[in-house]
């Protein structure tokens, strides 16, 4: 298929969020992180024999359940939670995803642990890791940097993490 | 997402990003990223659709093996709706005169709503 077009074919988040909370009143837009330095790792060994994690931005659903008194949400916090058995579902309803396109029924849309497993077996990767990782988004760049990612390097070098999956919802 | 997969990179763990949200993740700046165009909830491939999933899932690992150096981007070579991709496009987020004033008594309630258990957690806090 071939169009023309005056913009971009695929969705400017950034705009579109800055206009989006301008409309509800907020006048001070969010500030996202760029870079100019990128840093890179090549891949260690062949990934018949990597050990590949897989990070996602939704929440356990026991998080959710027997909050504390007058709260209505859990903290978000990071988490490793252990990927045998894989679980039925994670809680992605408070992430801000298309909820009028689709929707997260299906976990290996977000969180492919069931098409790793097979890539387990066919031997096109080593294995997959034994626990999957959870951060959820956080409005505050500094606690993702300063405390989040870090205790994910914990997890990831306990567990053997030799390349990891990292999966926005 | 993209800040924690910069840090996972930099401390020596190959990784790729895989989502929907394009321009985000290209100005947080990653080593690899697979771009799936999809309204945003299923970057790993829709809903129930297995060889769709596997196709992305593969294409990760591709480009975990094949990038040379950071900023790298693929596009996964699949469609949504081929035909109505401009719909959801269109409708997400969507400011316009139709939802405008909608918009702003939403944002109205919601600061209401968090200066109340503002209070309710601090009584000391002016109203």
């Amino acid at each position: 298929m071939t169009a023309r077009r005056t913009h971009r074919s695929f969705v400017s988040y950034i705009d579109k969020s800055r206009e989006y909370y301008a409309a509800h009143g907020y006048d001070q837009p969010y500030q996202w992180p760029y870079h100019h330095d990128v840093p890179f790792t090549s891949l260690p060994k062949p990934l018949s024999d990597c050990t590949v994690g897989v990070v996602t931005t939704a929440t356990l659903p026991e998080h959710w359940q027997n909050l504390p008194e007058g709260q209505t949400k859990p903290a978000k916090k990071p988490y490793a939670e252990s990927a045998d058995p894989i679980p039925d579902a994670l809680y992605t309803k408070d992430v801000s995803w298309d909820k009028d396109a689709t929707h997260t029924d299906d976990l290996d849309t977000y969180l492919p642990l069931h098409r790793l497993q097979e890539l387990q077996q066919s031997g096109r990767i080593g294995q997959v890791a034994p626990r999957f990782y959870g951060v959820p988004t956080t409005y505050s760049q500094r606690q993702t940097c300063e405390a989040d990612a870090p205790a994910l390097l914990d997890w990831c070098k306990a567990d053997g993490v030799d390349v990891a999956l990292l999966v926005p919802l | 997402m993209s800040l924690v997969a910069r840090h996972l990179e930099a401390a020596g763990i190959a990784t790729v990003v895989i989502g929907s949200a394009r321009d985000i993740v290209e100005e947080c700046g990653v080593a690899r990223f697979l771009f799936v165009d999809f309204p945003l909830g299923n970057p790993c491939g829709k809903p129930w659709d297995v060889p769709m999933q596997q196709a992305v899932i593969g294409g990760a690992l591709d480009l975990l093996e094949k990038a040379w150096q950071p900023r790298t981007t693929v596009q996964v070579p699949i469609a949504w709706e081929l035909d109505e991709n401009d719909l959801w496009r269109d409708r997400f987020m969507r400011v316009d005169d139709s939802n405008r004033e909608a918009l702003a008594e939403a944002g109205r309630e919601r600061r209401e709503q968090q200066q109340q258990a503002r209070q309710q957690r601090d009584p000391g806090v002016a109203a």
